[in-house]
């Protein structure tokens, strides 16, 4: 089958390779009819996340049929349409069971590398480094979904794949960043990001009551989506100097709740973002947490928050008196998908969001390669783009 | 950092062994022991527990008062609890697993006699019943599912098994054991008899989490690999992280327990697979 391979910063290629087999009692396989490029795969093809292979199949948000499953998978079939979840969930573990699907103890068989790194291992990732796991990934014709009787979501015949597609990462994700803020209602909530994640978090957070959401970044088309899709107020951090005006538009108060929807690879036009980026050409430091930082700075006291931009590694300059003296609560990590999925699904089909607003390019799989270098240089008014295989 | 292996010196310093022996022939025996408990950590490692405990006591200490770690804390109660081991020659855990690692020790109760070889203790925590996790362990048949470096294991009686297990270059080494003591839904332990090409012993212990948050399983392992080519064969057999190998045994007891079979991504495709796609 086709499939993309890693290979080495800035260098995927659509490889030919065997079709994927059942592995285990639990597992399914699945014949992709539609996938995405995620913004994290952007760290992946940058070089920032650790524990990469040559040949390690990419992507993390795909949809599909059923054309097998192991012995212990019952609830599925072959021919049923699934939206597969980035995260990988054994469904039985105490985390699991507390509906912490992302930090399931089961599904990494490699956990002893992530351990090394943050003392406990998180769940397994499709697509995702050899830390969570090194399982292939869905930019492929077919994919292995290990503990397939937990993870995939059933989708109905009427709904189309674009409809259903960001159930797999994107929209629970944003959907998580604005539950982690315990939004209070009227409050102000600013999003640092209009990536697809940062869409998706702005129109969570009006689901969730604010009375404001303002939208900062400083690609235009982006903060124009945020503007027309999100409603949002939207403020250029190139050409505004974003703590201040975040000050005066809240009458001196700060946003409420602030979500970091970039994450480790932050742009920037301050000093310390430009120190970020000598010290990570340096490896003196891995990541560069330029908008977490401002997030920090710029939140009201006794507010919130809410990282679900991606992390791998140690920070630098990282404001804790700031959050400490101002009693924030920090919350993050991968999202618990399982929680989610179902309750969005109901929402798309009660007509309340047509998640397929973020697309703005179709692609085949075999122009995946081109399509990387379109949205990692943000080109052609790149937000998010499809793949068919 | 040299200031504190120097505390951690005279932290050591303090509690030495030696003090506690002075003027006598080893402590062996349980009326000699510290406080009524039985001396069963040899002294090898009870310098080991009162030098490690020290620093780790140090260490966490400092910890706590530069930045008011909790870990730091853990530290040094750790390390404090290690401090004691090394001082009384007497370990809870021990105890309660039936080992005893002091030299010339003639306890009947023991499965590890101390000495030489080297043991491995590790626990996790599994979302199951003692029962259940008992019962599956106690069909030692059920072991090699989870213990990577072990072919086989029979069941040949009662309380009897003979073990194959793997060694490099496709040799094996193999062994008869016995169950010395077992209480059903709580221990087993077992251990080598007479004849084994490597020693061992082994125990486990199955206690459910006082808030009902599953059963957690202690398990000791101790291995006494002979002198000469076998013995070298055997220490490679257990790599250069015996302990690393223990937790993977344990990891994937708690994967087949809970999740019915263990992660894996063995068989799977990727770019470094030959090109067998259509």
């Amino acid at each position: 089958m086709k499939a993309l391979c890693w290979n080495g910063k800035n260098d995927v290629r659509v490889e030919d390779v065997p079709e994927p087999k059942i592995l285990n009692p639990r597992d399914a396989i699945v014949k992709i009819t539609t996938t995405a490029i995620c913004g994290s795969d952007l760290h992946l093809y940058d070089g920032y996340i650790p524990t990469m292979e040559k040949g390690d199949i990419l992507g993390h948000e795909p949809m599909g049929e059923v054309v097998e499953v192991g012995s212990e998978v019952t609830n599925l079939k072959p021919g049923d349409r699934v939206v597969v979840p980035f995260t990988i969930s054994c469904g039985n573990c105490f985390f699991c069971q507390k509906e912490l699907w992302s930090l399931c103890d089961n599904s990494n068989p490699k956990a002893s590398i992530a351990e090394k790194l943050y003392g406990y291992s998180p769940a397994g990732l499709f697509g995702y480094s050899h830390m969570t796991g090194g399982y292939a990934g869905g930019q492929a014709e077919y994919l292995r979904v290990p503990f397939a009787d937990v993870g995939p979501l059933k989708i109905p015949e009427e709904l189309p794949d674009e409809k259903v597609l960001f159930l797999s990462d994107i929209f629970p994700t944003g959907y998580m960043a604005a539950e982690n803020c315990s939004i209070e209602g009227g409050d102000t909530v600013a999003v640092w990001g209009c990536g697809p994640v940062g869409q998706f978090a702005i129109k969570s957070a009006w689901m969730l009551g604010a009375g404001r959401v303002i939208a900062i970044d400083e690609v235009p088309e982006r903060l124009q989506m945020a503007r027309d899709e999100g409603k949002a107020e939207t403020l250029d951090f190139d050409d505004e100097d974003i703590f201040d005006k975040l000050k005066e538009m809240t009458g001196g108060r700060g946003p409420d709740r602030c979500i970091d929807a970039v994450g480790l690879e932050a742009h920037g036009a301050t000093i310390d973002a430009l120190y970020d980026r000598a010290k990570a050409a340096l490896f003196m430091a891995t990541d560069r947490p330029h908008a977490l930082r401002q997030a920090i700075h710029a939140c009201r006291k006794g507010g919130t928050v809410s990282v679900p931009g991606v992390y791998g590694g140690f920070l630098d300059k990282f404001p804790f008196g700031a959050a400490f003296n101002k009693g924030l609560t920090l919350k993050m990590g991968q999202t618990h998908m399982r929680r989610y999925m179902q309750p969005l699904l109901d929402r798309i089909q009660r007509g309340e969001i047509d998640p397929s607003f973020v697309i703005t390019h179709r692609m085949t799989l075999a122009d995946a390669p081109a399509g990387y270098e379109t949205f990692k240089h943000k080109k052609d008014n790149c937000i998010k783009i499809v793949l068919k295989p | 950092m040299a200031e504190s292996m120097r505390l951690a010196g005279e932290a050591a310093g303090l509690v030495s062994p030696a003090e506690e022996t002075e003027g006598g022939n080893k402590v062996q025996s349980a009326e000699q022991s510290t406080g009524g408990h039985p001396v069963n950590v040899s002294e090898m490692e009870r310098w080991a527990s009162s030098i490690g405990g020290g620093a780790l006591a140090v260490y966490g200490i400092s910890r706590l008062l530069t930045n008011r770690s909790l870990g730091g804390a853990v530290l040094a109660l750790v390390g404090g609890a290690l401090v004691y081991r090394g001082a009384s020659g007497h370990c809870e855990m021990y105890h309660a697993l039936g080992i005893d690692t002091a030299a010339g020790s003639d306890n009947p109760n023991v499965s590890v006699r101390g000495g030489r070889g080297f043991k491995v203790e590790k626990s996790v925590t599994i979302n199951k019943s003692p029962a259940e996790l008992y019962s599956f362990w106690r069909n030692f048949e059920n072991l090699p599912r989870f213990m990577n470096h072990l072919e086989s294991v029979q069941v040949t009686g009662d309380n009897r098994s003979h073990w194959v297990a793997k060694a490099p270059a496709g040799s094996t080494v193999a062994w008869d054991a016995e169950i010395y003591n077992e209480k059903e839904n709580e221990l087993i332990a077992w251990r080598s008899l007479e004849g084994a090409d490597v020693d061992n012993a082994g125990s486990v212990r199955f206690e459910s989490d006082p808030n009902g948050r599953g059963t957690i399983v202690r398990v000791t392992l101790k291995y006494d690999p002979p002198g000469g080519t076998l013995g070298k064969l055997v220490a490679k057999l257990f790599g250069e992280a015996p302990d690393q190998q223990v937790e993977e045994d344990l990891r994937r007891f708690k994967q087949l327990m809970e999740a019915g079979e263990t992660p894996t991504t063995e068989g799977q495709p990727s770019g470094r697979s030959a090109t067998a796609g259509k």
